[in-house]
């Protein structure tokens, strides 16, 4: 076990390697430049323009760039923003708790409703059930997330009128950032109301965000639930006699969710990415969309430092995933 | 046991959503404007955009002198008064009493508003050696770079507290409309000097302290800004006790914010909501003709575009009425001149080129291209606020051209590559446009068709004229508007007869606000102002 940790760790040092080169490239692959965006329709005198580019070290070669960027990343400094000149890990600091709130609910929504419904279609296989929820699924599975979070927001907040458009809490309370997860943020500052905004706040942004990992994990688990119920050991379990839903839980879900959690993990990279979509549309104040304003802005460090952070998570997350397959099921050990 | 179960959850389900049911809007007296985006900071003179302006410098700062909201009139503002030397080179700035700072939990002003204050905010961008000016990398004072400040003042002394003197190194008009906008916002010299003596003088650029008729009170990072009536504000106190900005950077939900009640003002709406918008009664759409303009440039140092008997004939190829229809809705009207009819110095005189196809091609033929030309033609990739569909735009004007033999091949860029290219001279035709930073006609005369401009890369037409360019120059140097007028009415003569541009339109730009917001008035210059806005209370 341990030394599988080891093997693992180890090679996340070139998966590093590679993030840090792909985000370098990608930003720098967009056409435009930071002090071009400074400029707007105005034009710029071509010295101060030079004088920019060199303060922001953009006037050297790329490689040389990419190879001084490097060497500070791994002095742990992530660079200063562009447009904010404020230090990117602390912006990234200040924005993520928001985005790991939405995400956890998010997953919590995906997981909730997901493995049930996934137990039911594959339990009631071949019936109104199974095609209610498969259908559904792949629906959700290819709903454009944008589209999806306008919907919603027509429906609920502006006909309906039962949620906030977007945002993170209602503007009247003003909830000092303690911890920056707000849900806590509020209940620490004792105040009810602020609590059950907040929490109205999530709701909408959750369902846009968990809808694609919920028909996953749906799909996921009803076709490892049907692999497990076809199983001998199910087999004789039923024939023992054991009550159905003793056979379902107890002997075929277990086994059944080792590949569920592999995809649970796979999610989180995928909710930070939709995260990009949801925040934007939620104006929900995270990294995502944080990140989405520095491409446009071609806030080259806050792109780069953004996707690294980001990435180091999803690795991290993978990490933990892998491992606790062997908590899960016993006869997997890695050895 | 399975249905009760489900009944529990449907009952769980809606008890929730009871509890959660829609938020109000606020507190009494807290207005909550739907802002379109972040302020890259809390310093009126780093910034260079609108947003970062509308929640800094509008809210929080005050000038010697501002623009009357509503007009490019110049009105006195820190300063009670001005006089200009008859030289037109020396400035002497009246200031106005007692004034007073805004303080917060790390600061208290000891004293109120006086000429240190002045010299401290000019010789802090203006002095490289200055103890403030320079905190971190890449940090510029744009503005004040961009609008050649140094060229222009060579310095500005303390006549006594209350009086400063502004002396110029040549005489320029434009100064005193110069002085109204953002990057001249007045800073409290003290606290800047209280924050460096704490050890931490960052923090007076990060928590803004201004004279201004709200103070801050806290920004929640791409959430939302604070904001509460400043009770000794100078020119009173604002009659909203709070002013929020929710940062709502997508247009469709501020819409619905704005519907729902969540927000009580919005910025920017998308061009397709205007009508919904207008039929709602619930809100109320205000609108104003744009300080702008938007034009097809034509670089004058290639061919065929060299010719003014080609440059004259495509304006007379291009239908702008019907452009007007399609592309602005009719919201806005055709430009025949560089500047908007709301600037002073219009020439309401100046005829437009007729659009008239027969006599185009006419002149095409004495210009020795009787068969037409093939060119390319740019078109912007974005909405701007002079153009809401560039595409739209190339496509009616590529029919237009085609009649007379031109065949346009439509090219475009992402925007800051656009730009970036715009300014070595690679375009042949362009579309482009401006919106004014301030209501001075310099401001669209001199960036945009300058000779300047040609280096700097604004004049994309690289259009330089001698007769035309002694024309904006000597108004500069003219002390008088009406004598100033009378050249700018001269200058755009020969820019209509020059043709370096097809002027299109100036377009209109639309707030949306909720009914019961009552005294707003649209800024002429994009700004929005809530310093004299009320709430009426609801039913």
């Amino acid at each position: 076990m341990f030394g599988f940790i080891l093997r693992r760790v180890a090679l996340i040092i070139p998966t590093f390697l590679g993030v840090t080169l792909l985000a370098f490239a990608l930003i720098h692959l967009i056409p435009g430049d930071p002090v071009e965006n400074l400029s707007g329709e105005r034009g710029m005198d071509p010295a101060r323009r030079e004088r920019l580019l060199h303060e922001f070290g953009l006037d050297r070669s790329l490689p040389v760039q990419y190879v001084s960027y490097v060497g500070q990343v791994l002095r742990g400094d992530l660079g200063t923003s562009l447009t904010t000149h404020e230090s990117v890990a602390q912006e990234f600091a200040t924005l993520f708790p928001a985005t790991v709130e939405l995400a956890f609910f998010a997953l919590l929504f995906a997981i909730a409703v997901g493995l049930p419904a996934g137990i039911l279609a594959a339990v009631k296989r071949n019936t109104f059930a199974d095609y209610t929820v498969m259908g559904l699924s792949l629906t959700g599975y290819s709903m454009p997330i944008f589209w999806w979070a306008l919907l919603l927001i027509l429906f609920f907040s502006v006909y309906l009128g039962w949620t906030p458009v977007s945002g993170r809490i209602a503007v009247q309370y003003d909830v000092p950032a303690a911890t920056g997860f707000m849900l806590i943020d509020s209940l620490r500052a004792g105040d009810a109301g602020a609590f059950r905004s907040a929490l109205s706040h999530l709701i909408l942004p959750t369902i846009a965000l968990g809808t694609i990992p919920l028909a996953v994990i749906a799909r996921m688990t009803r076709s490892s639930m049907l692999e497990v119920l076809r199983e001998d050991y199910v087999r004789a379990a039923r024939a023992k006699g054991l009550p159905r839903w003793r056979v379902i839980v107890v002997h075929a879900l277990r086994n059944a969710l080792i590949p569920v959690v592999t995809v649970v993990g796979l999610q989180v990279g995928l909710l930070l990415s939709g995260a990009i979509l949801t925040e934007t549309i939620f104006s929900w104040p995270g990294v995502g969309n944080w990140l989405v304003h520095g491409v446009q802005s071609r806030d080259y460090p806050v792109v780069q430092g953004g996707i690294l952070l980001i990435a180091a998570i999803v690795i991290a997350v993978n990490l933990i995933v892998d491992t606790l397959y062997g908590v899960i099921n016993p006869r997997i050990r890695h050895g | 046991m399975k249905t009760l179960v489900d009944g529990r959850l449907t009952l769980c389900a809606v008890a929730v959503m009871t509890a959660l049911c829609a938020a109000p809007v606020g507190a009494k007296g807290t207005l909550v404007y739907c802002s379109e985006g972040s302020p890259e900071g809390f310093q009126p003179q780093f910034f260079t955009t609108g947003t970062t302006f509308d929640a800094v410098s509008v809210p929080m700062f005050n000038r010697l002198v501002e623009f009357e909201t509503g007009t490019t009139n110049i009105v006195p503002a820190l300063a009670e008064s001005w006089t200009i030397a008859p030289d037109g080179k020396t400035f002497t700035f009246k200031l106005r009493k007692g004034v007073k700072f805004h303080s917060n939990a790390n600061f208290k002003p000891s004293r109120d508003f006086n000429a240190d204050d002045v010299l401290f905010s000019w010789y802090r961008m203006a002095d490289d050696n200055h103890p403030f000016h320079k905190f971190t990398a890449g940090q510029t004072f744009a503005y004040f770079e961009d609008m050649g400040m140094k060229n222009i003042v060579d310095k500005v002394e303390k006549v006594d507290d209350y009086t400063v003197r502004f002396s110029l190194k040549r005489p320029e008009a434009p100064f005193l409309a110069d002085m109204a906008m953002d990057f001249a916002s007045i800073l409290s010299k003290e606290y800047f000097e209280a924050m460096r003596t704490k050890g931490t003088p960052n923090a007076a650029d990060v928590y803004p302290i201004g004279t201004g008729p709200f103070e801050f009170v806290s920004y929640q990072k791409d959430a939302t800004i604070r904001y509460k009536a400043f009770d000794r504000y100078w020119g009173g106190r604002p009659k909203i006790d709070n002013l929020v900005f929710s940062i709502t950077r997508d247009a469709t939900a501020r819409y619905a914010k704005l519907k729902t009640g969540e927000c009580h003002a919005m910025a920017f709406p998308k061009p397709a909501d205007l009508d919904e918008m207008r039929k709602d009664p619930q809100l109320s759409l205000q609108q104003k003709e744009g300080l702008n303009v938007g034009y097809i440039a034509f670089n004058v140092e290639k061919k065929p575009f060299d010719n003014k008997l080609v440059r004259q004939a495509l304006n007379m190829a291009t239908n702008k009425e019907a452009i007007l229809k399609a592309v602005y809705q009719g919201q806005g009207q055709v430009a025949k001149n560089p500047i908007p009819p709301i600037l002073w110095s219009y020439n309401n005189a100046v005829q437009d080129y007729p659009y008239d196809v027969a006599k185009a091609k006419q002149l095409l033929a004495q210009a020795g291209y009787p068969n037409g030309f093939e060119v390319d033609l740019w078109y912007l990739p974005v909405t701007r606020p002079y153009n809401p569909d560039g595409k739209r735009m190339a496509e009616l004007i590529q029919a237009d051209w085609e009649k007379i033999g031109v065949k346009a091949k439509l090219v475009t860029y992402e925007w800051a590559e656009y730009r970036k290219r715009s300014k070595t001279g690679e375009q042949a035709a362009m579309m482009f446009g401006w919106s004014g930073d301030n209501g001075d006609p310099d401001n669209f005369f001199v960036p945009l068709l300058g000779c300047e401009a040609v280096k700097g890369g604004g004049n994309v037409a690289r259009w330089c004229n001698k007769s035309f360019e002694d024309l904006v120059l000597k108004a500069a140097q003219t002390p008088k508007q009406a004598d100033r007028a009378k050249l700018y009415e001269q200058a755009q003569v020969i820019v209509k007869e020059e043709a370096p541009w097809i002027t299109l339109a100036h377009s209109v730009r639309f707030d949306p606000l909720r009914k019961e917001v009552q005294g707003y008035k649209m800024d002429a210059t994009a700004h929005h102002y809530f310093t004299n806005v009320d709430l009426a209370k609801q039913p």
